[in-house]
C-alpha cells in the first residue's frame, strides 16, 4: 500500500484499502476559517444535530479577512465567534494568530499518520508533516462537524522522486513550479502527491510545506512527505503530550511508509541540479517559464501567504533587500504568515530591513493572496507574488496580471522594479 | 429529459473566475449568483435563462474549495454543467449543493454557444443537433442527492444511508 492508502486504512479501521475504494474515515482534525466557516456553520445548523461531534478536534482560525474590512466580514466574524462559544470549540484563533495552514502545524494540530480536512483547498500543505490532509467544501465540513466522519475515494499516488542540489538562487518554490509546469493543472487530479528523494530529505519543514501546499495546483488530493527526524524536531514543544506523543509517533512511523511496489503508485524522477529560478505566468499556475526569460515591469510585490510567508522566506528576502531600496515605481507588501513568524522576524531585525527598504509590513493574514482583503491590484496592474495562484482576478481586477515566484526572486525584483533574478 | 441553451467556456475555468474571492463574504444564493462568472463576463448572470447549461473544457472548477462557486452557478439558473473533466473538490461540492455535473469527454467539439441541447440523465445521452454524446450515468446515490437539491436535504430524508 501507499502512504495515503495506509493512513486511510487506519482511519477507516480496515487492514487494507486499495485506490478506487470508497471508505468512510474518522477525522482527526477539521479546520474551517473566517471565510468558509459561515457557510459550513449554516449547513451544520440545517442538519440539526445541535452539537458538534468533538469540540476538541475542530480548529477555527481567522485569517482571510483580518481585521474585518467591511460590515459583511465583521458580521461573519461575529457569527463564527458565536459558533465557537456555543459549541465550546477548543481551538479558536482570533485575528491575531496568522494564516490557517501555517498555524495548524505551528500550534501542534498536525501529526503524522492522521487525517485532516479543511474547508480550504490548501489544506494539502499539512501533508508535509506526514498527514493525509485535504481540502473539502462547506457542506462536507458540516457533515464532519455533525458526525466526525467523511467518505473518501482512496486515491492513487504519484511519487515525485527529487534528486540533485539546488543552486543558491533557487528555492523549493522553483522545484514545485517546475513539477507543476511538467504535470499540468489537472495532471494529478484525484491523486495523492508524494515528495521524496535526497533533495526532499535535505529540505527544511518549511520547504517541504511549499511542495505540499501546491499539490492542489495540479489537482492533487494531498501532498505528502515521509515523516523523519526533522519532522519530530519540528513537532517537539508544539504537540500535546510532548515527548510521549513524539515517541509514540516515532514508533508508529514505519506503519505509514509507502511500499514502492504498490500497484497504485507511479514514480516520477525529477532532477533539480540544473534548475533555475522560475515564474508562473498569467493566468494559469502551470504556465511556467524561467524568470530570466521574462522582462516585465511590476507594480506590486507581495511576500507572504501560506506558500512563502514563513521565517525562512523572510530571511531569504531580507538578505537581498538589506541596505537596498525598493524601486519608486513598485510597492512591496510583506505579510508574515503567522504571529510566531512575525515575532522571529522582529527579533532577527528583518522587519527593520523591510521597512528601511520601503516595504509595507502588515500583521499576519492572507493579505492580497485571494484578492478579498488588503492590497488588491487594479486594472492593468501587475503583481509579483510568492503565493500560489495567479488566476484571472485572483488578486483583484480581472484586468490585472499575477506572476508567482520565490521569495528570492520577489526581493530582487522589488529592488529593480521589474522581474529580475538574484545572482548566484 | 432536460432541454436548454448552451453557454460555452474553455479549459481550466477556476473558481476565482466563477466567483471572485471578494464575494466570499456572502453565503446566500441570490447575492452570490449576481457575481457568477464575473472573472470573465460580468453580464453573465443577466444573460442566462433558467434551465440553461454551461459546456466547458477540461478541469472545470479548479482552484479554491469555495462552495460559493457551485452555489452561484446554480443560483443563476444553470441546470447542469457539462465538461470534458472537473476538478475534484468542485465535483464534490456541486453534488452536495445540488448542481448537476456531467463529465462528457469530447463535448466541446459538438456544441457551440447558443445551441439548444437535450440531456437524458436516465440513459446517459446528450443530444446536440445531429449528434448523440454518451456519458457515464451517475450512480443512484448521487442522483438521489441531486433530486433532493443537495446532500443535507437528502440526508434528512435518508438518515441512515452510507454514502457509497
Ligand atoms: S494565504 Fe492565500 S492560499 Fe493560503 S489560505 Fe490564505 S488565501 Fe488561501
Amino acid at each position: 500500500m501507499t502512504k495515503a492508502e495506509k493512513i486511510l486504512a487506519k482511519a477507516s479501521k480496515k487492514d487494507k484499502v486499495e485506490a478506487g475504494d470508497i471508505i468512510i474515515a474518522d477525522i482527526d482534525i477539521a479546520m474551517t476559517h473566517d471565510l468558509t466557516g459561515p457557510l459550513a456553520v449554516e449547513s451544520f445548523e440545517k442538519i440539526g444535530t445541535g452539537k458538534v461531534w468533538d469540540p476538541s478536534k475542530i480548529v477555527i482560525p481567522f485569517d482571510h479577512q483580518v481585521p474585518a474590512d467591511s460590515l459583511d466580514s465583521a458580521n461573519n466574524h461575529i457569527l463564527m465567534r458565536e459558533f465557537v462559544r456555543s459549541q465550546k470549540i477548543e481551538n479558536f484563533y482570533d485575528v491575531k494568530q496568522g494564516v490557517c495552514h501555517q498555524i495548524l502545524p505551528e500550534l501542534g494540530h498536525v501529526l503524522p499518520g492522521t487525517v485532516i480536512v479543511g474547508a480550504d483547498s490548501h489544506t494539502c500543505t499539512h501533508g508535509a508533516l506526514g498527514a493525509f490532509a485535504t481540502g473539502i467544501g462547506s457542506t462536507d465540513m458540516a457533515m464532519v462537524f455533525a458526525t466526525g466522519k467523511l467518505w473518501f475515494k482512496v486515491p492513487e499516488t504519484i511519487r515525485f522522486n527529487i534528486t540533485g542540489e539546488l543552486a543558491s538562487n533557487v528555492s523549493a518554490k522553483d522545484v514545485i513550479l517546475h513539477i507543476l509546469g511538467e504535470t499540468g493543472a489537472d495532471g494529478a487530479t484525484y491523486k495523492a502527491c508524494e515528495y521524496a528523494g535526497e533533495t526532499v530529505e535535505k529540505m527544511s519543514i518549511s520547504d517541504r510545506m511549499v511542495l505540499s501546499n501546491m499539490a492542489i495546483e495540479m489537482g492533487g488530493k494531498t501532498g505528502m512527505v515521509e515523516s523523519d527526524e526533522k519532522t519530530y524536531q519540528y513537532l517537539e514543544g508544539r504537540v500535546k503530550g510532548g515527548k510521549s506523543t513524539i515517541n509514540r509517533l516515532k514508533a508508529e512511523q514505519k506503519r505509514f511508509i509507502t511500499d514502492l511496489e504498490s500497484p497504485s503508485l507511479e514514480i516520477r524522477d525529477i532532477d533539480v541540479d540544473e534548475l533555475e529560478p522560475l515564474l508562473s505566468c498569467p493566468h494559469n499556475v502551470d504556465n511556467v517559464k524561467p524568470a530570466s526569460e521574462v522582462d516585465v515591469e511590476i507594480d506590486q510585490v507581495f511576500l507572504g501567504s501560506c506558500t512563502n510567508g514563513r521565517i525562512e522566506d523572510l530571511r531569504d528576502a531580507a538578505r537581498i533587500l538589506k541596505g537596498e531600496t525598493i524601486a519608486d515605481s513598485t510597492r512591496m507588501l510583506v505579510i508574515p504568515a503567522s504571529r510566531e513568524t512575525y515575532m522571529k522576524a522582529l527579533d532577527e531585525g528583518l522587519i527593520k530591513i523591510f521597512v528601511e527598504a520601503g516595504a509595507l509590513v502588515s500583521a499576519p493574514c492572507c493579505g492580497p493572496c485571494l484578492g478579498g482583503h488588503t492590497g488588491i491590484i487594479g486594472p492593468g496592474e501587475t503583481s509579483l507574488s510568492t503565493s500560489n495562484r495567479n488566476f484571472k482576478g485572483r488578486q483583484g481586477s480581472p484586468e490585472g496580471e499575477v506572476y508567482l515566484c520565490s521569495a528570492k526572486v520577489a526581493a530582487k525584483s522589488a529592488i529593480e522594479g521589474r522581474i529580475s533574478v538574484p545572482e548566484l | 429529459m432536460m432541454e436548454g441553451k448552451v453557454w460555452k467556456f474553455g479549459d481550466d475555468i477556476d473558481t476565482d473566475i466563477i466567483l471572485p474571492g471578494r464575494y466570499l463574504i456572502y453565503t446566500d444564493e441570490e447575492r452570490l449568483s449576481q457575481h457568477c462568472m464575473e472573472g470573465l463576463d460580468s453580464e453573465f448572470p443577466n444573460k442566462v435563462d433558467n434551465g440553461d447549461f454551461i459546456v466547458a473544457g477540461k478541469n472545470f472548477g479548479c482552484g479554491s474549495s469555495r462552495e460559493h462557486a457551485p452555489i452561484a452557478i446554480k443560483g443563476c439558473g444553470i441546470r447542469a454543467v457539462i465538461a470534458e473533466s472537473f476538478a475534484r473538490i468542485f465535483y464534490r461540492n456541486s453534488t452536495n449543493v445540488g448542481l448537476t455535473l456531467i463529465e462528457a469527454p469530447g463535448i466541446s467539439q459538438y456544441v457551440k454557444e447558443g445551441d439548444k441541447i437535450q440531456i437524458d440523465m436516465d440513459t446517459g445521452v446528450i443530444i446536440a443537433g445531429e449528434n448523440r454524446i454518451e456519458f457515464k450515468k451517475l450512480p443512484p446515490f448521487m442522483m438521489g442527492i441531486l433530486e433532493e437539491g443537495g446532500l443535507i436535504n437528502y440526508l434528512k430524508k435518508n438518515p441512515n444511508i452510507e454514502p457509497q
